[in-house]
Formats: C-alpha cells, sequence, structure tokens
C-alpha cells in the first residue's frame, strides 16, 4: 500500500478533535516551524518539495508564496479556497469534515511562514456542515494556545476565521473568491495586479487550495527533500484523487503520484474497476473542466506507454490525446453513457456559472448549451457540430479568467474524439433517443 | 417584490428574532473594524435560517445592520444561487443535477421525487412542504445520485432512500 502522508489518520476513533488529533502527532510542524525555523526557511522548504498547487492549476506553491509582496507596515492574509466546486471533486469536504485540525494546522505553520496575521478559510456554502466542525476545530486550538497572541511563547500572533460562501462555482477562482470574502460578487479581477500584491483588501495574499495547505504540514515536519523523494519527475508528494461516475468503489483516495491510471481503475487498493461488470467508455481525469479521454487512451498514450497519474503523463499528447491531472476529479464512464448527453450537461453548468461579466463567456456558454441541447434531443444538425467548434474558439483566451477555457475545452474534446457519436445523433436522431451509442473503436493509427 | 424591482427599496425593513440578531453580531465580529461587510454571506445564510428564504424588507433591515446601500445587499444576495429571493416550502430539495451524478442515475432521481411530490422542478406542494430544485455540482460526486436540504447531504439515493428522507421530513416538518 502506498504512502500516505495526508489522511493516514482518517478513520481514526475522535481524530476531529483537537486532543487524539494533538496524541497522533499533530501540531508537530507548529512546533518545528515556530520554535526552529525562520519563515523564510518555511517557504525554502515549500519550494524545495516541488509541491504544485493542488486546486487544479498545477502552480508550484513554493514559487507562489515567493511572489508575495511584503511592503513594510502593510498587512499580509493567508486565504485557504474550500470553495471546491470542481464537478468530480471532493477531496477537499473529505479532508476538512475528517481530519479539520490537519487543515488548521497547515494554516498555522503556512502563515507563519508568509508573515500573516489574519487567515481566512471560505468554504462553499453548501458545506455549512463541516463550517461547523472546522469553527469547533479552530475553538480548540485558541484553547490550547495554537492561535491567538503568542503562539507557543513565539511571538507570533494569528487569527483564523472561517466563513461560508453562497453557492457560485466561479467562486473557486482565486480573484473571484476575494471578492466574495469582501462582500461583494464573485467577479474575476483584472491581473495584474495579482493577489500577491494587491488581495483582500488591497493587501498582499497569498490563495491556496485546502489540500495544498496540508501538504505543507508534512513536508515541514519531514522536509522539503523527503517530500520531493515521492513521485516522479515535476510531480512530487502524494495527491487525493476524487473518483466517481460508474466505479465499483469511488471515493477519495490518497495516491502516490506515479501510480498507474491502470491500477487506480482496476487496483483492489483503489476503485476496484468499472461497476456492474460493464466497460470503459471514458474518463474525465482531473475534473470536469479538463477534456475528456476515450477508453484507448487512458491507461495508455498514444504513444503506447503506460499512462501514470502525474501531471506529466495525463498531459502527454497535449490537447490531440492528452488531457490534464486539474483537481484530480477522476470522473469515469461506462459503456453505455451518451456523451453527447454528459458534454450538454457539463456545458448548461458552465452556462449556470458563468459569472457575466465577459461577453464571449456568457454568451458563449449559453450558446453552447442550447446548441448541445438541439443535439441531444434530436433536432441538431451537422453544422451545429461546426458551429460549437467555432464558438469554442471565440470563447478560449477571451475572457478575464479561466472560466471561460474551462467552459470551451471540454466540448471541443468531447467533439474531437467522439465526433461519430455526435454526428450519429443527428443522422439517427429517434435511435439516439432509444438507446445510446456504445463504445467507439480505436483509429487504426492509435 | 423582488430586489430588481424599483420599489424594492421602499419595502419595510423586518425584524429578526434576538437569536438571529446574536449571531449576526458574532459573524460581523469576525472581521476587522470596517470591514463587516465581508459578513455578508455568513447574515443572508442567517435570514434564510430563519425565514426560509431572503424577501426585500430582509435584505433592507440587512443593510442597515451592516451598515451597507441596500443596492450592495440585492446584488450579493442574486448573484448566489443559495438564496432563494421567493418564499419556498418548509423543505427544499436540492436535487444535484451536474455530470458526476447525472452518470449515477440523477436524471431519475429527479423524475422520481417529481412524480412522488406530484410536482415539477421549480415548484412547491401544496402543502407548502416540499420545493424541489435542481442544482449544479455539490462536492459529492463519489457518493450520487444526492440532494441537500437543511445543509444536510443525503447521499447515494435510492427509491426507497427517497421515500424513507421524505416520509421523515415530514414528520419532523409537522411539529
Amino acid at each position: 500500500m502506498a504512502r500516505k502522508l495526508l489522511i493516514e489518520h482518517a478513520d481514526v476513533q475522535g481524530i476531529a478533535s483537537y486532543d487524539v488529533y494533538r496524541k497522533h502527532g499533530g501540531y508537530a510542524s507548529v512546533e518545528k516551524a515556530l520554535k526552529t525555523m525562520s519563515p523564510d526557511e518555511v517557504v525554502e522548504e515549500v519550494k524545495k518539495s516541488g509541491l504544485r498547487g493542488r486546486g487544479g492549476a498545477g502552480f508550484p506553491t513554493g514559487m507562489k508564496w515567493s511572489f508575495l509582496a511584503k511592503p513594510e507596515g502593510v498587512e499580509r492574509h493567508l486565504v485557504c479556497n474550500a470553495d471546491e466546486s470542481e464537478p468530480g471533486t471532493f477531496k477537499d469536504r473529505y479532508l476538512m469534515e475528517k481530519l479539520p485540525h490537519l487543515l488548521i494546522e497547515g494554516m498555522i505553520t503556512s502563515s507563519y511562514a508568509l508573515g500573516a496575521r489574519r487567515s481566512y478559510i471560505y468554504i462553499r456554502g453548501e458545506f455549512m456542515y463541516v463550517l461547523r466542525i472546522l469553527e469547533k476545530a479552530i475553538a480548540e486550538a485558541y484553547a490550547n494556545g495554537m492561535l491567538g497572541k503568542n503562539i507557543l511563547g513565539s511571538g507570533y500572533d494569528l487569527d483564523l476565521v472561517v466563513t461560508p460562501g453562497g453557492g457560485a462555482y466561479i467562486c473557486g477562482e482565486e480573484t473571484a473568491l476575494l471578492e466574495s470574502l469582501e462582500g461583494k460578487r464573485g467577479n474575476p479581477r483584472m491581473k495584474p495586479p495579482f493577489p500577491a500584491v494587491k488581495g483582500l483588501w488591497g493587501n498582499p495574499t497569498v490563495v491556496n487550495n485546502v489540500e495544498s495547505i496540508a501538504a505543507v504540514v508534512p513536508i515541514v515536519n519531514e522536509g522539503g527533500d523527503a517530500y520531493a523523494k515521492i513521485g516522479i519527475e515535476r510531480s512530487t508528494g502524494t495527491k487525493l484523487i476524487s473518483a466517481s461516475g460508474n466505479l465499483v468503489r469511488p471515493g477519495v483516495y490518497e495516491i502516490e503520484l506515479g501510480l498507474s491510471v491502470e491500477e487506480f481503475i482496476y487496483g483492489d487498493d483503489y476503485c476496484r474497476g468499472i461497476a456492474n461488470g460493464k466497460k470503459l467508455k471514458a474518463c474525465i481525469p482531473g475534473g470536469s473542466s479538463v477534456p475528456i479521454l476515450p477508453h484507448y487512451l487512458v491507461t495508455k498514450t498514444a504513444a503506447g506507454t503506460d499512462r501514470l497519474m502525474t501531471y506529466e503523463s495525463l498531459a502527454d499528447g497535449g490537447f490531440a490525446s492528452g488531457s490534464m491531472l486539474g483537481s484530480g476529479g477522476f470522473i469515469v464512464f461506462d459503456e453505455d453513457q451518451c456523451i453527447v448527453r454528459n458534454t450538454w450537461n457539463f456545458a448548461r453548468f458552465y452556462a449556470h456559472e458563468s459569472c457575466g461579466q465577459c461577453s464571449p463567456c456568457r454568451e458563449g456558454t449559453g450558446w453552447m448549451e442550447k446548441v448541445l441541447y438541439r443535439l441531444e434531443h434530436g433536432t441538431g444538425t451537422l453544422e451545429d457540430i461546426s458551429l460549437l467548434e467555432e464558438i469554442n474558439k471565440k470563447i478560449e483566451g477571451n475572457t478575464i479568467c479561466p472560466l471561460g477555457d474551462a467552459a470551451a475545452w471540454p466540448v471541443a474534446a468531447a467533439i474531437r474524439h467522439f465526433r461519430d457519436e455526435f454526428e450519429w445523433h443527428v443522422k439517427s436522431p429517434q435511435e439516439a433517443q432509444s438507446r445510446n451509442y456504445g463504445l467507439i473503436q480505436a483509429p487504426l493509427e492509435a | 417584490m423582488k430586489a430588481d424591482h424599483p420599489q424594492a427599496v421602499n419595502e419595510a425593513p423586518i425584524d429578526f428574532s434576538a437569536a438571529t440578531m446574536t449571531e449576526m453580531k458574532r459573524v460581523i465580529g469576525l472581521f476587522p473594524e470596517g470591514k463587516q461587510k465581508s459578513a455578508i454571506l455568513s447574515v443572508l445564510h442567517l435570514v434564510q435560517d430563519e425565514l426560509g428564504w431572503v424577501s426585500v424588507g430582509a435584505m433592507n433591515r440587512v443593510a442597515q445592520i451592516l451598515d451597507i446601500e441596500p443596492i450592495e445587499v440585492y446584488e450579493v444576495a442574486t448573484f448566489y444561487t443559495m438564496f432563494h429571493l421567493d418564499p419556498v416550502g418548509k423543505n427544499v430539495l436540492e436535487v444535484c443535477r451536474t455530470g458526476p451524478c447525472q452518470l449515477v442515475g440523477s436524471d431519475d432521481l429527479i423524475t422520481y421525487i417529481e412524480q412522488k411530490l406530484d410536482i415539477k422542478v421549480g415548484e412547491t406542494t401544496k402543502d407548502g412542504m416540499f420545493t424541489l430544485k435542481t442544482v449544479e455540482c455539490l462536492g459529492a460526486c463519489g457518493y450520487g445520485p444526492m440532494l441537500m436540504c437543511k445543509y444536510h447531504f443525503y447521499e447515494r439515493l435510492t427509491k426507497e432512500k427517497v421515500n424513507e428522507m421524505l416520509d421523515a421530513m415530514r414528520e419532523a416538518s409537522k411539529s
């Protein structure tokens, strides 16, 4: 069984309480950092670890931290992005619900590294029961001297607050999150200035995903070099994967990066194969915003090598034959699933969640949803398929935030790999209403 | 009257219970002096917890409490989809309809609840007991199909589980 750095103790009785968490080695990173390390030394360990942002973008966390502006006399903030709302992703909820103190410990150690004295956890409003768990854990941390004034006699003060969103996917985008945290609509900001220079209330701010902040705990405890030894190439450490769809055993798994996709889907320690004895049709490996892969590109790359659970291997082949690790939202489709229906479903999601600020996204996502609805419901034309490709190109790269790209890419990938199925919906609309298309054949050259 | 109605601002502010006011003061106090607007989403959740929905009168009162303009409350309340801007039933069933849940049967779940309650998505039962809504991804993809009601997640739903859930909600809402 692979090493678990984050959720090893998730099922220990009472681990959500301070005392039990402490007994299992909890808050060691706070003691180590505040008593024996300078803030810059903590940043250095995170850089050495090679940790990449676990929210989806995969940007190196240590580098993001080193961009933080530190003007004299200006307050800085660490904000935890717990707005988990990328379809297919539910790992942060699991981590916070089971191990609230792990996130709080990570927040303290990370805030110390950044010199933040007022930090925030912004959690999606639907997770209100998780917010209550975090509130209780934060109160325990205050009562035990891990938060508040002069933590562990180090002279370092930190206040930590958890606060809810109100139901808006866009608030997972870091500048929209900051707008929301200021009590406004979640409209993403123009960058620059980046949050590292002007973030919350105009102060320098780092926004990190829940899992990234939790990963700082083992990195500080064991050292950045030890963390970097796990994994392959620039995919270091462990990653939480949210597995959903037609699997025997969906759920949250902590994997060492570098595990083969084959093992993850079919292995006894992981998802144990496709549910109900069916065949794999397709997989979206990194949350709904990343390209879908047809079955013959899931466990092998186009070049025929084993596909691995790493940033590099999942992206192998670029958009022509690859995808992305993204947030680790691993969505699996069995042979009975309709790609057109699912593509329409996700297009409806993005149309619903577009904040409306940029015309290409506001209008484009709505049009894609309408066109895909036609195709799915038997009134589409072949021109509609090319129309989708055209709308796609007009959205991509033309918006303030990545939601536009996130809406465009999945549609483009679905058409790229499943064009026959889209055309079948046009040519045999009645048949398409009564049965599913089934599996596609791999192109001969693949 | 909706928040986008020209006369919305004239709707008289309504008062909240003492318990709600106490909790509002607490969440406002979590933010630094002068940044009380940051508590607006927490405050609107508290409003909805008390009233079941967010009326213009309630928003006008929230504006006074946070010391901001009413429009600042309307624009927020109308942006975030968790806030119900119309009266709803005692139990609002919010069924996730997004991709991963669809793969494991959310379409059938929605149809089943529609038939069972004899209402369509967006409607409320005649006795005011249930409102059925569909929502986008609730972050429970591995445990679908699912729905949320009063911040509680009902997961891996089957017809049997839905029947039990509805009965339990009816029972709990009687008292």
